[in-house]
């Protein structure tokens, strides 16, 4: 650990030196505003990144990094502000241009950046046999070319071999080599360290440190604390559709950057917390992955609690858990005094264990059908007869639903597709709401609605709690603020906090976000 | 959807188009045919469009099943003359009765289904090429018995015994037999066993559950399974109704020949599918569905028998089919993409 802190001054230090002759602002954002529909993901970005330096950028879901990248890298184009790369005008038009013009992205899903059936060669060389250059392919000239490309990054790997013999690793930096082919200037890496293991990890860093030292910006999105202490020179965060933190310096304030990126603004809500009914479900020294601290969580009745923590953090494993799609690594659940062991997700549903899942595009909303159908579809066997559904019984449901959730619509039979976003999201809810529930878990519940499509479902969730236990997975600071009874902080897939939702100590909390271990024990204890 | 369309807005003639131009397309021909073509409008004619229309529909009602679940049945011709030879092999060779043949036949067509639904689900073969093979084997397994040459009696098996059973009354019947409907002799009974299976089919979809759940996988599978449903389930029982159906149009097929015919039904697959995409844009509904796909048949079927009788050449044909199907796929997607887009 210590040799890698080494290194990393090291290589701060020859940036900072490198700095003070040719420093140089690679890329200065001003204002930068970009919106879907009337949906403002980017509400003016004023950003420097220098030649030279590593800028690591953090922000929850829907803060709108990934639509920054992508203006960036010529997938979108503004609508408002400029881009400058060395003091001249930056708009690309598309992807190539982007890529023209010197700003190279490695994206999240490595196999992306690959084609996986071509060796290592053909994929190094891939854009100049995209881009012409003749009709045959001579191998020995591209596998010379590729040769030198892939020893100025040190892949060390035989041109021949077939990308799909790589691990995860070569793979990466066959992209990341095939990048340096275009000598860019600003070098974008999204979350690259997702899927690479620790070993793997360094192998990237010290790449990164040779590109930092040859003068490329480079701009690192990232969650990992490790990460970034190990390899950025500075931290922007985001929010909203804002730059809300820059942090810089020799100690870099990961803890701050966490705050800026979560927000922590007092909601005015009120809450009127109940005192928590009987258990519902218990889980007992689960453990998510087989070296992940075990821990123990009781949900009680009439409580509505807020598990919050960043991405890869283990919520959405938890999720998994309870739903029945995962097993834990070891442990055991108890539902109303009963165990409680799902094999599948039907199984779950049949124990009144509901699931509504976050990104509702790819796992709830079904396109063609209309609002009922919607609603109805996990409980259809409730609204049949021998398997004959009755259209009545369901819009009875569906009508009740839309009243109670204020689901903006001339009517049940609307087609899901014609409405909002928010008015979707509540439908999606409402399908789960429809019926009684042991146990509700709503994921992400509030992923890219409004203000008052948010509050409303907050509402409804709230207003409904009595006779079940209600989990809300949120990465929002202010949404668990805002509807919980209880706060339960999650990092390193297991329990850092559990907060009651009373004067809560927000700096404490988000410390406990930032994954820091020294207070948890304290906490829990408390 | 379609019911409130009118109490929210005018339609539109775009949307007017879209809904009932397949429909009016369907009119206008028969008055064109009706016409030009002599003795098209007789009662002769009629049947003939009714039985070829009758096989084609009902293998193309299991296509359209395996279409709703996403799915894709590539098989559906070769299990249908499988079926065809099963039944004249299990008369004709074994020498047994009616009953025994269809019942083969039927378990053979599930078994498929099943072994095509397996490879999808548990396999993780794409259903196309799960069911391309499929297609090939028991184009291949057809043959084995007979060394290659249809069945018919009196022929020499490859044991060097000759064969003695015959095709039995009853299950030509189901091949010949035409019922009266005002005009006597107008009905075969392969369009009576249409237009039940094409009702069972359109109830199974529309009024029951099961079917809601399979437009659900189709649409987003994913969601389906998050819910609740079982996803893998519903797919090989996809796969099976489309098999036991073909097995039906194989013993129609069978009954109507009277004898294995090695070399028929090699149309079947292609024309099937072709209804069953022409069915997406039937009303508008821009998704697979049992009334499109008859509409789809009967459109196939009554413009083949049209251009026959006006003389065009019967290599023309496939050219005419592929046409259509062309134009009517333009119609269903450029305009669902319309409907995706607000």
């Amino acid at each position: 650990m210590s040799i890698v802190v080494d290194k990393w001054q090291e290589a701060s230090l020859v940036s900072f030196s490198r700095g003070n002759s040719v420093q140089s602002t690679a890329v200065e954002i001003k204002d930068l505003t970009k919106a879907f529909g009337t949906n403002k993901v980017l509400r003016g970005i004023d950003l420097e990144l220098h030649a030279g330096q590593v800028t690591a950028l953090m922000g929850a879901n829907g803060a709108g990094k990934s639509t920054l990248v992508k203006v960036l890298c010529g997938v979108h184009s503004a609508n408002g502000g400029q881009i400058k790369m060395f003091g001249a005008s930056y708009a690309p038009a598309s992807p190539s241009a982007a890529i023209e013009a010197g700003v190279v992205t490695v994206h999240q899903s490595i196999n992306d950046g690959v084609i996986p059936d071509l060796d290592v060669a053909s994929n190094l060389m891939l854009d100049r046999l995209a881009n012409g250059g003749g009709f045959f392919v001579n191998k020995r000239a591209i596998r010379v070319e590729a040769r030198k490309l892939a020893a100025l990054i040190g892949l060390e790997v035989d041109m021949r071999q077939m990308v799909s013999d790589l691990g995860l690793a070569d793979r990466q930096l066959v992209a990341i080599a095939r990048a340096m082919a275009h000598k860019p200037k600003l070098l974008i890496l999204d979350e690259p360290t997702s899927s690479l293991s620790a070993k793997e990890a360094v192998r990237l860093f010290e790449l990164l440190d040779r590109l930092r030292v040859q003068g490329v910006a480079i701009l690192y999105i990232s969650h990992r604390s490790s990460d970034i202490r190990r390899i950025a020179d500075r931290i922007v965060a985001m929010r909203d559709g804002r730059i809300s933190g820059v942090f810089e310096g020799v100690s870099l304030d990961y803890e701050g950057a966490v705050k800026a990126m979560l927000g922590h603004s007092m909601s005015e809500i009120s809450l009127d917390i109940p005192m928590p009914g009987a258990p519902v479900l218990r889980l007992g020294d689960i453990a998510l992955l087989p070296e992940s601290e075990p821990f123990s969580l009781d949900l009680h009745d009439g409580e509505v609690v807020a598990i919050t923590g960043l991405v890869g953090s283990g919520k959405s494993a938890l999720a998994e858990v309870i739903f029945g799609l995962a097993k834990p690594a070891a442990g055991h659940m108890e539902l109303r005094g009963a165990p409680y062991a799902p094999r599948h997700q039907a199984a779950a549903i049949a124990a009144g264990v509901f699931q509504a899942p976050k990104d509702r595009a790819s796992n709830a909303v079904i396109q063609g059908f209309d609002i009922t159908k919607n609603i109805t579809l996990p409980f259809s066997k409730r609204h049949s007869k021998m398997g004959l559904l009755s259209r009545q019984s369901e819009r009875t449901t569906a009508q009740r639903m839309v009243q109670e959730l204020g689901i903006v619509c001339q009517h049940v039979t609307d087609d899901i597709g014609s409405l909002s976003g928010g008015n979707q999201q509540k439908t999606m809810v409402g399908r789960w709401m429809a019926e009684d529930a042991n146990v509700l878990v709503l994921d992400e519940p509030f992923q890219g609605v409004d203000i008052k499509a948010r509050r409303d479902i907050g509402a409804k969730i709230r207003a409904t709690a009595k006779g079940r236990a209600t989990v809300v997975m949120v990465a929002e600071m202010d949404e668990a603020v805002e509807i919980a009874d209880r706060i339960i902080v999650m990092a390193d897939h297991t329990i850092k906090g559990d907060h009651r939702n009373e004067n809560i100590d927000l700096n404490m909390v988000l410390a406990q976000v930032a994954g820091s271990s020294e207070t948890s024990g304290h906490i829990n204890a408390g | 959807m379609q019911a409130d369309t009118h109490k929210r807005a005018k339609p539109t003639p775009v949307e007017l188009a879209i809904k009932f131009g397949f429909i009016a397309l369907l009119i206008a021909m028969v008055l064109f045919f009706s016409a030009f073509a002599e003795n098209f409008a007789t009662p002769f004619s009629a049947v003939f469009i009714f039985q070829s229309v009758a096989i084609t529909g009902i293998l193309a009602l299991g296509v359209t099943v395996t279409l709703v679940v996403d799915g894709f049945d590539l098989s559906i011709g070769s299990t249908a003359t499988s079926a065809l030879m099963l039944s004249s092999y299990v008369m004709v060779v074994w020498e047994l009765n009616a009953f025994w043949a269809v019942l083969f036949c039927l378990i053979m067509g599930a078994a498929v289904g099943l072994v095509n639904g397996l490879l999808i689900v548990k396999m993780k073969v794409p259903d196309l090429l799960a069911t391309l093979g499929m297609m090939f084997l028991l184009v291949g397994i057809q043959r084995i018995p007979t060394e290659g040459r249809s069945i018919s009696t009196g022929m020499i098996m490859p044991d060097g015994r000759v064969t003695e059973g015959v095709f039995s009354p009853n299950f030509l019947y189901l091949g010949r037999n035409k019922f009266d409907f005002f005009i006597d002799n107008l009905i075969p009974v392969s369009v009576v066993v249409l237009l039940v299976i094409g009702f069972i089919v359109w109830a199974f979809m529309e009024l029951t559950r099961h079917g809601r759940l399979m437009y659900a996988i189709g649409s987003n599978e994913r969601a389906a399974e998050l819910a609740g449903t079982n996803v893998n389930r519903y797919k090989v029982l996809a796969y099976m109704i489309s098999g036991v159906l073909a097995s039906v149009g194989g013993i129609l097929l069978a009954a109507r020949l009277g004898r294995g015919d090695i070399a028929s039904g090699n149309n079947l697959l292609l024309d099937s599918v072709a209804a069953a995409l022409i069915g997406f844009a039937v009303l508008g509904a821009a998704k697979p569905n049992a009334f499109g796909t008859i509409i789809g048949a009967l459109f196939i079927g009554i413009l083949l028998q049209g251009l026959t009788m006006m003389n065009a050449p019967y290599y023309t044909q496939d050219f005419v089919k592929g046409a259509v199907l062309v134009v009517a796929l333009v119609f269903t997607f450029a305009l669902s993409k319309r409907g995706g887009a607000h």
